[in-house]
């Protein structure tokens, strides 16, 4: 028995519902609409989709995988940061000379040098090192994704704590963390804005002073406003006297995805051959060159981006972040390879957060719980520069399109502001499907809120307004289409293997007893696999992908993608992706990948669209292949292409299947002599492809907690996890995106939070104050699957990298307020700590209402 | 300032003269180049630098290399023996216990110590056991599973072998 077969046979796999496994190639067939699907035994060696073990792990294992920090160039030289303590304050001085003066120090560099710096196209020049003053902004500011600035180093002041003020380029990267310590800058301390809510106040400290001096028009700290949907009929709604409104203010607290690898970017400038080399820690290096080719003059043919193996990225490593940018300077400086990583304090501190959303959430339904309009007013914080990474007709994300979330709403109206805060850029990562993560807590805490206040079961009230799958492509109360889904089935699929009636007995003998246990429900819609280009871009950038694709004389393949893995295994799905389509071993077939060089343009992976767009591409490029392969085949067998089937691997002729050629002896021909002189040579097809719409992974998560009512800690006893991502390529890659994303949702909900205090100091600098989920904080989760394939995806593939992440915390948030409802809590905000959820439970009993416990 | 360490590293002894303030992780890394050890957080928090010292896991951003002179480093890239992976390696390959594969070596390293003392552990001494790494992609539930299916994979040969010998 091989290790994998053991794997699938053996107890330890007891408890979940393998997921679809379709091995004949074809549509999933069989899978209709909500089909659960049973166990199948797995096929270790799967050609096309299935189980079966990541080829990228063998590198992994050995500890060979190539990360930033394992770069080793000739003569690399190290570069570090100097960052500012102060959240917002006034550059007065910065002293260097005894920095400089550091026996192992190349260079220091200040935002003053960087401005007097137009761009890296020419040679550098002896005049462009001293420190003179200059009024243009060059390299000491570079475009944010959004449409924003952002300083690369402080110039006029610094704007949150932690901004980078200076660099040093030494030897050895303690030489240049010693010689930080020798940089002397004098501050003006200004008074920070920390609180979102006072941004706009009319006497808040000006916070982008440089904006406004451009002519910004509004409230200083004003950054922009954004509604959709229809206000008038949302009014009409809640002004009816026979419907039943609830609100409920609540906040999605500033979190950080810390990847366990920092940020970082080695760059070497070989200043012979005028180009750039720079390997950094990006999910997306095709954007990435682009923008870098924008910001220093250097046209994008002498620019090539690497993105190694990535340790972890989550969305905080779409950004670009001015560390990249200075080893890019300093490189071309000095003519010679710079690194340049962060410290994880660093990491936590400056790169690029999420959510930070200050939400009301109003609900109406009719008294017998049909919801007829849901309305959102949120306060968005998106700190000192507006650096968030979202397609750019949409800065508030999609929130405007999916906070209706699963049901069937009539109405709904959403109005976002966003202000500046002297505090990191950010606000879109972490998993966040473009702020679908807020959407779906919004309304998921808003129903049960509701729920409580009709005295129905959440369940029930979900019920009774679920789309209905009929409803399929279901056009939302703000225009957005969600292509396919049978809901009901997901749902009951879940309260099945949750045991839901049995918990809510258990739930009552326990309440009895006076111990606190929770049931909390979820049920999401995400729209991922951004675009269509014609509406989805960043930065003027299309969001389409491309895939090229060779099969080679011997008959093996290489598939060239613009993706990024960071963790998600590309280099096993997308080969089994190209070999369900032409039946060539996925240990045949390489993957390519985070190498401008070496792959097609694209927009590179997050929002979930790696399977959802570069997937299409690899399939529709592998489909292709087969094609010409087809007439390939027809002149070897001397028969008409229209005469020839295919079975996976091979051509025969109809009716005559001892008449096959293969793939491999197919493309052996298609390199040799004998081939027809009207079909070109070669067996190979690039395409990209621009998504027709968003695909609509969905799911439900039952989540069980129970309390200790002593000392109020939150232990998560179970989570029921059921997903619908369409198609699964390979169903156990699929279950640990599940569960990285549901153990994402018990950090977001319990434990993690980046909080400041008055003074906008960080107080979550370290691991030690930003806590992450342990072994011990995560039970065993219970996966399974429904399959409702899209009905516009080549594969019916709907992506599955973020959906756990957006849909667990409302399960873990509801369970805990489920649990303290003797003690007539509605809401806490999150995480829900200990003493957050004592507060609640303390205050609550303080009440005179208080309902008995 | 420098000083001279004699470290046995993976059954082998290196001299080098180093800063006493280096820490192993960067030793291994920089200047021996075993760059399986990974950094993540400077605070003993994440375990991404884990390696044994004289037979016991320890996290090597704490410690400084000079007190590793005289004893022994053991490193992700000292389990594969003889062409042949770790039981470890192969039950994280079997059980999808990897993804971006920046923790994979320290949870190696320590799932390899657990079951050198303990064969058969339950899985609430498998997490107690690794709790003190951070994983960010799997949600440990599949390197739980990894280190279940390790111990068993182990007792089974054990088995074979001693059967074997009878």
């Amino acid at each position: 028995m091989t290790a994998t077969e053991r794997l699938h046979a053996g107890p330890e796999h007891a408890g979940q519902t393998i997921g679809a496994h379709h091995r004949n190639g074809h549509r999933p067939e069989g899978h209709g609409p909500g089909d659960r699907v049973h166990d199948e035994p797995a096929d270790p060696r799967p050609i096309g989709h299935g189980r079966m073990p990541r080829k990228e792990d063998a590198r992994f294992l050995r500890g060979r995988g190539r990360f930033l920090d394992d770069i080793a160039l000739p003569g690399l030289l190290h570069l570090a940061i100097l960052r500012s303590p102060l959240a917002h304050a006034r550059i007065v001085r910065i002293d260097t000379t005894a920095a400089q003066a550091h026996p192992k120090v190349k260079l220091v560099v200040t935002g003053e040098m960087l401005a007097n710096l137009p761009g890296l196209a020419a040679p550098p020049r002896a005049s462009d090192k001293p420190t003179t003053p200059h009024d243009g902004r060059n390299l000491a500011w570079m475009p944010t994704l959004a449409d924003d600035v952002q300083a690369v180093l402080a110039t006029d002041k610094v704007r949150y704590q932690g901004q980078e003020v200076a660099f040093v380029v030494a030897t050895d990267r303690y030489a240049a963390r010693d010689a930080l310590e020798l940089i002397d800058v004098e501050y003006e301390p200004l008074p920070p804005v920390v609180d979102p809510r006072a941004a706009l106040d009319p006497d808040a400290p000006v916070i982008r002073d440089d904006l406004v001096a451009a002519g910004k028009p509004g409230p200083p700290n004003h950054c922009f406003d954004w509604e959709a949907g229809d206000k008038a009929a949302v009014d009409a709604v809640f002004a009816r006297n026979d419907v039943v409104t609830v609100r409920q203010e609540m906040v999605y607290p500033r979190v950080h995805p810390t990847p366990l690898e920092t940020c970082g970017a080695v760059a070497d400038f070989d200043p012979i051959e005028q180009t750039l080399t720079v390997w950094c820690t990006t999910q997306a290096p095709h954007a990435h060159r682009t923008l870098y080719a924008a910001l220093t003059g250097l046209p994008e043919h002498r620019i090539r981006v690497i993105s190694p193996d990535i340790g972890g990225g989550f969305g905080n490593k779409v950004p670009i972040y001015p560390g990249y940018i200075c080893a890019m300077v300093a490189s071309w400086m000095l003519g010679r390879p710079v690194k340049w990583i962060e410290d994880r304090y660093e990491n936590l501190v400056s790169t690029a957060f999420a959510r930070d959303y200050h939400m009301t959430g109003e609900i109406a339904a009719t008294r017998d719980g049909r919801i007829l309009a849901v309305r959102a007013t949120v306060l968005a914080d998106h700190g000192a520069f507006n650096a968030v990474a979202v397609p750019s007709r949409y800065p508030a994300g999609f929130f405007g399109g999916v906070f209706t979330g699963s049901y069937d709403i009539g109405a709904a109206y959403c109005h976002v502001t966003a202000v500046y805060t002297n505090k990191a850029p950010g606000g879109v990562a972490y998993a966040c499907s473009f702020r679908i993560t807020e959407a779906v807590y919004l309304i998921e805490r808003l129903v049960d809120c509701l729920a409580a206040e009709l005295n129905l079961d959440p369940v029930e009230l979900r019920r009774r307004n679920l789309l209905r799958a009929e409803q399929f492509p279901y056009r939302t109360a703000t225009g957005w289409t969600y292509d396919s889904g049978d809901y009901a089935a997901t749902l009951q699929e879940a309260l099945r293997l949750a045991d839901y009636d049995a918990l809510r007995r258990e739930q009552a003998q326990r309440r009895a007893r006076g111990e606190l246990m929770g049931i909390g429900v979820s049920f999401f819609t995400e729209a991922v696999g951004a675009g269509p280009r014609r509406h989805m871009d960043i930065k003027g950038l299309g969001m389409a992908d491309a895939a090229s694709l060779v099969v080679h004389p011997h008959g093996g393949a290489e598939l060239r993608v613009s993706c990024q893995t960071q963790g998600q295994g590309h280099e096993t799905t997308f080969a089994q992706i190209v070999a369900e389509e032409l039946g060539i071993s996925p240990e045949d077939i390489r993957v390519v990948h985070g190498d401008t060089e070496r792959t097609p343009y694209g927009l590179g992976t997050y929002g979930s669209r790696s399977t959802a767009v570069s997937g299409a591409a690899a399939a529709l490029a592998a489909r292709r292949i087969r094609e010409t392969a087809r007439q390939i085949a027809a002149a070897m067998l001397e028969v008409s292409p229209d005469d020839l089937r295919w079975t996976k691997g091979a051509f025969h002729v109809a009716g005559d299947e001892s008449s096959a050629v293969t793939i491999g002896e197919i493309a052996r021909f298609a390199y040799g002599p004998d081939l027809p002189a009207h079909l070109e040579s070669g067996l190979r097809a690039e395409l990209a492809y621009d998504p027709p719409a968003l695909t609509n992974p969905y799911g439900c998560y039952i989540c069980v907690v129970d309390i200790d009512p002593g000392t109020a800690v939150v232990r998560v006893r179970r989570f029921i996890a059921v997903d619908d991502c369409g198609t699964r390529i390979n169903p156990m890659i699929v279950e640990g995106q599940v569960h990285r994303g549901l153990t994402d949702g018990i950090g977001m909900a319990l434990m993690q939070m980046i909080a400041f205090d008055e003074l906008g100091n960080c107080l979550a600098g370290s691991l030690m104050d930003y806590l992450l989920p342990s072994a011990l904080e995560v039970p065993d989760f219970e996966t399974a699957a429904t399959v409702t394939p899209s009905p516009h995806h080549p594969l019916g593939a709907k992506g599955i990298g973020e959906s756990a992440t957006v849909g667990s915390p409302p399960a873990i948030v509801n369970a805990v307020v489920d649990a303290l409802r003797p003690f007539g809590v509605r809401h806490i905000d999150m995480p829900l700590t200990p003493s957050r959820v004592w507060a609640a439970m303390t205050e609550a009993a303080a009440r005179p209402a208080a309902p008995p416990a | 300032m420098s000083m001279w360490v004699t470290v046995t590293i993976n059954g082998e002894r290196v001299r080098r003269d180093v800063e006493p303030r280096l820490l192993l992780v960067h030793f291994l890394r920089d200047e021996l180049g075993l760059t399986g050890t990974h950094w993540g957080c400077d605070t003993s928090n994440c375990g991404a630098c884990a390696v044994w010292l004289d037979g016991e896991p320890v996290k090597s951003c704490t410690v400084l290399t000079v007190m590793a002179d005289g004893h022994e480093v053991r490193t992700v890239e000292g389990l594969e023996a003889g062409g042949e992976l770790d039981v470890v390696q192969r039950a994280f390959l079997a059980c999808h216990g990897v993804q971006c594969g920046f923790c994979t070596p320290g949870m190696l390293m320590t799932a390899r110590a657990l079951l050198d003392r303990n064969p058969d552990p339950s899985e609430a001494e498998i997490r107690e056991a690794i709790s003190g790494q951070v994983c960010r992609c799997t949600g440990y539930a599949s390197i739980v599973r990894a280190i279940r299916w390790a111990a068993a994979e182990e007792r089974r040969n054990r088995t074979a072998t001693s059967e074997g010998g009878q």
